[in-house]
């Protein structure tokens, strides 16, 4: 087990691979009290090796964004506990770096000085601020662009100045929370090969929250799938692909057949089958077997596991 | 709530293009063009001023002409009648002015961050601003005395409801987004305040300012006509009743107006300034 990285005496320029840390969840639950009381997290265990990589994927609103702040250390768990490296998280922790579904950069504040900003909070000398931060902006490539404000970047280019000061203060563990949603398919693929490259020399820890099926087994080692709300780990999917990985492994017969064994899991938790399942219930019995909510069992491994709302019934 | 956007002039442009900085005209250039309608606007309000004089006869005890006041004006100066006044009063917007909004600044952000101080305080608070000042200024007079200290009261007064508002508002309307971003790398209540709420806020913060600013000058005049020996107020009675010397009334009066308007530039350049670039 790696000790516990304290960014007061780590060096700036170290991204020495093997620096991932350890992550354990036991019984992790959950709820929302309001007016309605609402269950979110409902018993989650799950580990993560050190330098794994993680892809939490679940139908909307079950409750992965949150899984990943308890993670975070942003919300505390009512029930169970998250420890990194064997030290339980109580409250935001400096071994966690989190990165955004938007990217979330102060506007007045130069792309520099957004990478500095978890530095400054943190105390560090100027120079030292200075020297990893211009570290990280070129790990992410913007180097030059240093000194622009995040008005005039775009937004996959505002993206990558989150993820560099994510990394600001050598996080052993690095959260995503879907990152790259609202990229185009294009940047997103280029972002998702960057990410690899970037956790190849950085040698993090990852757990990312994802929508995408191709992109949770193109970029993860594990892909586990959660429930509708309340959540718990419907499924533990390995991806045996070899790294370093490449674009063309998404087109090759074991992602896709991996794809389809993760959409198998997910097939009855998307809001369509849930609804299905309930407009089914509602109906007299014996009305419209046909209607029933269809699993992809028929996929054979190899053929692409793409959901096609035109195809022909399947004979009962 | 881009302050700097009530000009109309696009203070943001987004590229979705990767990164080019964005070409835009020269700051100098766009003030100078701005500039021309004012100046335009001024001829023509002299022009009026001559001519409703010209036609409608009036004595020069009620209505002086534009030239009459312009050399009241030149002679106050040259003969050290109007600086004085002139240091009194601005000395009295100045200093009220600086306490009143950092005042405000700082019970703004309590009352923004606390909902239990925004019950407590804010009846007082619109109860103190519904009172006119001018209600006040003789009771302020009586207690703090015809010195400096009566007029910094009243000033601070005025300046403070319109900018602890806006920076309330303002801080409310923080994304909380950024918040929990700030806070995911552990950042203390103050580093908060200091670095992600008060700057995402300067927006709405100078424009309380700039409203402020303006409203500083008439509280030094209230403040100076519940009783003082100098300042602008003073020499417009003066000039009203002993002197009877109704140009030099107006003198006065365009020297209030042009420290109202340099105050209300002098603001708006630092708020171009800060928040301009976004």
């Amino acid at each position: 087990m790696e000790p516990a990285r304290d960014p007061a005496t780590a060096t700036p320029f170290a991204h020495v691979p093997g620096a991932g840390a350890g992550v354990r969840l036991a019984g992790i639950t959950l709820a929302f009290r309001g007016a309605r009381t609402t269950r979110v997290l409902d018993g989650i265990d799950l580990e993560v090796r050190p330098r794994e990589v993680i892809a939490l994927i679940g139908p909307n609103g079950c409750g992965k964004s949150t899984l990943l702040r308890v993670l975070a250390g942003l919300i505390p768990s009512d029930a169970g506990t998250v420890t990194i490296d064997g030290n339980p998280v109580s409250g935001p922790d400096p071994r966690v770096g989190l990165v955004f579904q938007e990217p979330r950069l102060l506007a007045w504040r130069s792309a520099e000085d957004n990478v500095r900003f978890p530095m400054e909070l943190a105390g560090w000398p100027k120079g030292r601020q200075a020297a990893r931060a211009d570290d990280l902006l070129g790990l992410v490539g913007l180097r030059e662009y240093a000194r622009s404000r995040p008005g005039t970047l775009s937004g996959g280019t505002r993206q990558r100045v989150s993820i560099a000061r994510a990394l600001a203060l050598e996080p052993s563990l690095l959260l995503l929370d879907e990152p790259f949603s609202a990229l185009d398919a294009l940047t997103r693929e280029r972002f998702n090969l960057e990410l690899l490259r970037l956790w190849e020399r950085t040698g993090t820890t990852i757990v990312l929250v994802t929508h995408s099926i191709p992109e949770a087994v193109f970029l993860a080692d594990r892909v586990v799938v959660l429930s509708p709300r309340p959540a718990r780990v419907l499924a533990d999917i390995r991806v045996p692909l070899a790294r370093p990985r490449r674009l063309s492994d998404l087109d090759s017969a074991s992602v896709s057949s991996l794809a389809a064994d993760v959409r198998a899991h997910l097939v009855d938790t998307t809001d369509d089958a849930i609804a299905m399942e309930e407009a089914r219930t509602a109906i007299p019995a014996g009305l419209a077997p046909r209607d029933r909510p269809r699993r992809f069992a028929a996929t054979d491994p190899g053929t692409p596991a793409w959901f096609d709302p035109f195809a022909p019934e399947d004979p009962e | 709530m881009t302050a700097a956007s009530q000009d109309g002039t696009p203070v943001r442009t987004r590229a979705d293009a990767p990164v080019t900085a964005q070409p835009r005209p020269r700051r100098s250039r766009r003030f100078a063009g701005s500039l021309w309608p004012a100046a335009a606007s001024l001829v023509v309000f002299v022009l009026a001023w001559q001519l409703i004089v010209f036609v409608s006869g009036f004595p020069p005890y009620i209505l002086p002409g534009p030239l009459a006041v312009a050399e009241a004006f030149v002679r106050a100066w040259t003969d050290g009648t109007m600086w004085p006044h002139v240091a009194a009063t601005l000395l009295e917007v100045l200093l009220g002015f600086a306490l009143g909004a950092s005042i405000a600044l700082g019970v703004g952000i309590a009352l923004a961050r606390s909902p239990l101080a925004e019950r407590l305080l804010s009846p007082y608070l619109v109860a103190a601003q519904a009172t006119p000042v001018l209600a006040l200024a003789p009771l302020i007079a009586l207690w703090f005395g015809t010195g400096l200290l009566s007029k910094l009261v009243i000033t601070t007064l005025i300046v403070f409801f319109p900018v602890a508002v806006a920076t309330m508002v303002g801080i409310r309307s923080v994304d909380p987004r950024l918040l929990e971003m700030a806070r995911s790398f552990r950042a203390g209540n103050w580093q908060i305040v200091s670095r992600v709420e008060v700057p995402a806020a300067a927006p709405a913060i100078l424009g309380g300012m700039r409203v402020g600013v303006t409203l500083a000058v008439i509280g030094a005049i209230v403040g100076e006509w519940a009783g003082a020996d100098r300042g602008l107020g003073v020499l417009i009675n003066i000039a009203r009743g002993s002197l009877f010397d109704i140009p030099l009334m107006f003198a006065a009066l365009l020297q209030l107006a042009i420290i109202g308007v340099t105050l209300y530039l002098v603001m708006l350049f630092i708020e171009r300034r800060i928040v301009g670039e976004r």
